[in-house]
């Protein structure tokens, strides 16, 4: 059996862990476009900050693909997929057969259409080789302007304040619009703003100028020009899916999986950011692109692949940022639609820098946001993952920020910590 | 795989399992010293004791087979031991994300108070049974195989 | 604590704390019930209020650092043995409250205890001694009524048949039984605990007059079920469950009153059980109003064995009272299989002081006598003698057996097994060890599967021991032993004690 496995990020990671739990012996491949090992990376941010070094990128021992009997092709870009064939052909040249293929092409920046955009100076910040190219020039650069509002855009700007640049984020709305409301995108851009960092909200970017050597020197915006010697670009990800659609795979915004992992060619997989695949609490088709889903797919196709047929429970939304010394965390559906039935709780603390957010819909918790205070996370977690009912006296404990195990269903409790021992032969 | 279940029914809520958590995990091995000087510097117990009305819980790390925080985390830092069946976390590699506490739906992981890490039960590694087990005046934990 | 009422200073208990080594963890806290542990947030620290204190031990015992001793409260009055510090608490505490003084537990009183004026005899040279670990030796009790003589013919391989209609018995594995204790009294965790250790000895346990839950019909085989004055809890299906039925006419330590389960200790599960409303009141009347003389208790016995169809053995639990060998007498003329003796020691959930302390005889007296008088009007084997209230020790169940009882009642030893401490306030249902108490939290504290165990060693445990002093005295049988007062010999004793006892004095 030969498995290919295209992408070295923790869905690939994860799929040799799940075809090596079944198939001990068939050889895999790993074909990365990347150079390097499996690393972290959202530790990228952390990385630039100056809060790791390098050492500690790497996701899993230097051992790994040695261990899990894994060749590598690193630094090799797949040039072209043929189902029919069952052949991997890259652009090096070389090309590879497979029994099975996976996907785990991940995601890649969204390009904004903005004159300058391509110029020295500006950057992106998704993989490492980013990172490690602003590392040669943040000791120099003073100025940075990071151009967008989410999750890349936020990490990259505090990585560079850190780096005791001076940093404007050039916003269009606001900030986090995807997880948090005004009140808690306030607190955090009050937060942020204590820090250091500066924010140019309500204004659209007009074009990158550049000087004479093709290097970045100013954003224009509508609301006036940054000058910077640093530009980054983070409009956040897609789904890469080119080599799926040349294919002719079924693709939507990613590549199409059913709860098996599988696309629309049964023998090839895709896990991870480049998938749209059915989402826990909706049952649509979602592109989702978090790590532990990602990790999680990963391990499923793997299983998959390698002969099992585990159907793969979706993807749950969650993310867990910290911004400069400020934890948050939002977990499923955490801004709902008008009039569909969702009733929301706020608790609000701005002088503590706490809040919380409870999202509830037919007497469950759909989802939930917590700023400051975020030690009993997981147990909000519990109520969203499980769909426990949340009746009247559970909502009062939720509010007050006290989720408990003994709020569970009794049922759901003894199953989870006290399951009657299975019968045992006797000795 | 042996593992620690709780019997609701019998906890009583006394807290014994933490202090014995708190003592085996710490320097000084002895429980007055773990208590009044190094929990302050930031030990923390591992178990946590629910307690509401009637009823009380004394819960920790499950070791799931499918543990959500080994999923979550960004770091390496937690990963499953497939010979002892333990989950495993090395506070090394830990960037403190905090994807875990949030991923675990069981409530298992906490933040270090002092410091950008977690702190998440491992089974006693050292000892036969765990600590949190041999202290429960009351059996309600339990360290065994099902 | 700054305004606290002047006579509140004479309390029992004192709590000393060893600053060094407490902790403040708390555990303390939220082990006692009573409130005298408490956290101080100005203080920042745990304080304890010692006015409150019962004397439970159970923050001793519980505090991981050893930091906590109770102990007596050295509040000196003048000497007097008179006006002993006892009764001036007593005055100070009527005066407050105007009521009745309640107690729980047995009497604490200093009455002679005669277990320890008898010693045991062995063997020397002749009659040599057994060992039981290498020899058979028999505990099997059976308990019930016994056959004047035994009538056998041969059958035609010539063997003999036994002619004779037995009356069913109560078969036990060691003459030792878990006395009744009701479910509302103690908490339902011990009586799944008592019926377990029972099963596991192959003994019974008493269900006390609270009736019987459902869940432990199953334990059936080793269940007497008791009928009392409140009646609770008695139905057919009841009567069937066990292999003897009790009815209870008195008890040890309060002879002549009746019993009061408070409302509050009548949970859901009490309820049902006992068959009264919930969180109501569960009286027992003092007398049984159907039964004022021998003929009625002699109706009520054989209308109970109706009931159960003969199937099984009817035994009357009487308190010793002064007249207890012509009570006695009357019982087993009135058709009881059993009769139950509970001395004045016997324990209990609730009591008023002055009954518990100075009504009753202690029961080697009540036992001596008993046994002496049904053998002198020769109806000694028309019924089984069981006798509870004070036996402490494996040597204590030897002396009755061979003062005529046959077999023991264990209560207050049972409670200690799990725990309890006699700090004598059952009757608050706050029973720090989880024992005397119905909530829901404290109750917990009582895991059967711990508690079992801990009553089932005591059991195995006071057993070997009886089997080594029977192996002592040359007896390889219980039922050699039993009302074999040769076996016995009075230290420090008056003529008419020993008298009383039927026993010599040592080296006669």
């Amino acid at each position: 059996m030969q498995y290919i496995i295209i992408g070295n990020g923790v869905a690939a990671v994860a799929a040799v862990e799940g075809i090596r739990e079944k198939d001990r012996t068939g050889a895999i491949r790993i074909i990365s476009e990347e150079p390097y090992p499996t690393y972290g990376r959202p530790l990228i941010s952390y990385y630039l900050a100056g809060k790791i070094d390098r050492d500690r990128l790497w996701y899993r021992p230097e051992s790994f693909y040695k261990d899990h009997g894994v060749e590598l092709s690193l630094g090799v870009r797949v040039a072209s997929l043929d189902p029919k064939a069952r052949t991997v052909a890259c652009a090096d040249g070389s090309s590879y057969s497979y029994d099975k293929l996976l996907l785990a092409t991940g995601g890649r920046p969204t390009e904004i259409d903005l004159p300058g955009a391509g110029g020295e100076g500006v950057y992106r910040f998704t993989t490492l080789s980013d990172a490690e190219a602003l590392l040669k020039v943040v000791d120099k650069a003073k100025k940075a302007v990071v151009v967008g509002a989410g999750l890349i855009a936020l990490k990259s700007a505090e990585a560079l304040l850190m780096r005791k640049l001076d940093v404007t984020m050039v916003v269009r709305s606001r900030i986090m619009r995807n997880y948090f409301d005004e009140e808690a995108g306030g607190l955090l851009l009050k937060h942020l703003e204590a820090k250091g960092l500066k924010f140019l909200q309500g204004a659209t970017p007009k074009e990158i100028t550049l000087d004479q050597k093709g290097r970045a020197s100013k954003v224009e915006t509508s609301q006036g020009d940054l000058s910077a010697d640093i530009v980054i670009m983070a409009a956040g990800v897609s789904p890469e899916a080119t080599l799926a659609k040349a294919a002719g795979l079924a693709v939507n915004r990613g590549v199409v999986v059913d709860e098996f992992l599988a696309t629309s060619d049964p023998d090839i997989y895709a896990a991870g950011d480049c998938t749209e695949a059915t989402d826990m609490i909706t049952g649509e088709l979602e592109v989702l692109p978090i790590w532990p889903k990602a990790y999680n797919q990963g391990l499923y196709a793997g299983r998959n692949m390698a002969g099992g047929k585990t159907a793969h429970p979706g993807g749950l939304p969650m993310n867990s940022i910290n911004y400069y010394g400020l934890p948050t965390m939002s977990v499923g559906i955490v801004n709902p639609p008008e009039g569909q039935g969702f009733e929301v709780e706020r608790m609000v603390d701005e002088e503590g820098e706490r809040y919380r957010k409870l999202v509830i819909k037919n007497g469950r918790l759909a989802g939930f946001v917590l700023i400051g205070d975020i030690e009993k996370s997981g147990l909000f977690t519990s109520f969203v993952k499980f769909g426990f009912p949340v009746t009247e006296d559970i909502r009062e404990k939720l509010k007050r920020g006290e989720p408990s195990v003994l709020l569970w269903p009794e049922e759901f409790f003894e199953e989870t910590w006290n399951p009657r021992p299975t019968a045992q032969p006797i000795a | 795989m042996k593992r620690v279940y709780i019997d609701r029914h019998f906890c009583i809520g006394c807290g014994l399992c933490e202090l014995a958590c708190l003592t085996v995990h710490s320097r000084s091995k002895d429980l007055a010293i773990a208590y009044t000087v190094e929990r302050p510097q930031g030990l923390m117990s591992f178990k946590k004791v629910f307690r509401d009305g009637s009823m009380c819980a004394s819960t920790g790390c499950r070791h799931c087979d499918e543990p959500a925080c080994v999923e979550a985390c960004i770091a390496g830092a937690l990963t499953k031991d497939p010979a002892t069946g333990r989950t495993v976390y090395d506070p090394e590699q830990c960037v403190g994300c905090m994807s875990c506490l949030m991923a675990c739906p069981f409530g298992a992981i906490s933040k270090s108070p002092l410091e950008d890490k977690i702190v998440k039960c491992d089974r006693c590694v050292e000892l036969d049974m765990p600590a949190c087990v041999q202290a429960c005046p009351n059996r309600a934990l339990m360290y065994e195989e099902r | 604590m700054l305004f606290k009422p002047t006579d509140s200073y004479a309390h029992d208990f004192e709590v000393h704390r060893d600053r060094d080594a407490c902790i403040d963890c708390k555990v303390c806290v939220n082990q006692c019930s009573y409130g005298v542990h408490y956290w101080d947030e100005n203080r920042k620290k745990v304080m304890h209020d010692s006015s409150q204190c019962v004397g439970c031990h159970r923050c001793e015992a519980m505090c991981p650092t050893d930091a906590l001793r109770i102990r007596r409260r050295e509040t000196e009055f003048k000497d007097n043995p008179l006006w002993n510090s006892k009764f001036i608490k007593y005055i100070y505490k009527q005066a407050s409250t105007g009521g009745v003084l309640l107690t729980g537990m047995g009497c604490p009183t200093d009455i002679p205890v005669y277990w320890d004026r008898m010693l045991l005899d062995a063997s020397q040279v002749t009659n040599p001694s057994i060992d039981p670990l290498r020899e058979p030796m028999e505990l099997d009790t059976f308990l019930g009524a016994k056959p004047n003589s035994l009538a056998f013919h041969k059958d035609e391989n010539g063997k003999p048949v036994l002619d004779t209609k037995l009356t069913p018995q109560i078969k036990l594995k060691t003459p030792i039984m878990f006395a009744a204790m009701s479910f509302g009294a103690i908490n339902f965790n011990l009586h799944v605990a008592m019926a377990r250790a029972a099963k596991e000895c192959g003994t019974c346990y008493n269900t006390g007059e609270g009736g019987l839950h459902p869940s432990l019909y199953e334990y059936g085989d080793h269940t007497i079920v008791q009928v009392a004055s409140g009646r609770f809890g008695v139905h057919r299906d009841y009567l069937n469950a066990g292999v003897g039925i009790e009815i209870k006419v008195g008890q040890g330590a309060k002879p002549g009153i009746g019993g009061h389960l408070p409302g509050e200790k009548i949970d859901a599960r009490v309820s049902e059980t006992r068959m009264v409303p919930l969180g109501s009141d569960a009286i027992s009347p003092a007398p049984h109003h159907d039964i004022y003389s021998i003929e009625d208790l002699h109706q009520l016995i054989f209308a109970l064995k109706e009931a159960s169809e003969y199937r099984v053995p009817v035994a009357v639990k009487i308190a010793a009272v002064h007249n207890v060998a012509a009570i006695a007498s009357g019982i087993v003329r009135a058709g009881a299989d059993i009769v139950t003796i509970d001395g004045m020691r016997g324990g209990t959930g609730a009591a008023p002081a002055m009954i518990r302390d100075n009504v009753g005889i202690p029961i080697e007296l009540a036992l001596a006598a008993v046994d002496q008088r049904l053998r002198d009007e020769n109806i000694r084997h028309k019924a089984s003698l069981i006798v509870g209230g004070g036996v402490r020790c494996s040597a204590d169940v030897v002396k009755a057996i061979a003062l005529g009882a046959d077999a023991v009642n264990i209560g207050t030893a049972a409670l200690l097994a799990v725990g309890c401490t006699l700090c004598g306030r059952c009757y608050t249902g706050k029973c720090p060890w989880g024992i005397a108490t119905n909530d829901a939290l404290l109750a917990k504290r009582q895991n059967p599967d711990v508690a079992a165990k801990k009553l089932a060693n005591l059991v195995r445990a006071w057993s070997h021991e009886i089997m080594e002093m029977l192996g002592g005295m040359g007896l390889n049988s219980i039922e050699s032993l039993r009302g074999n007062r040769d076996k016995l010999r009075a230290v420090g004793l008056s003529a008419e004690e020993m008298d009383t006892l039927g026993v010599k004095l040592a080296g006669r």
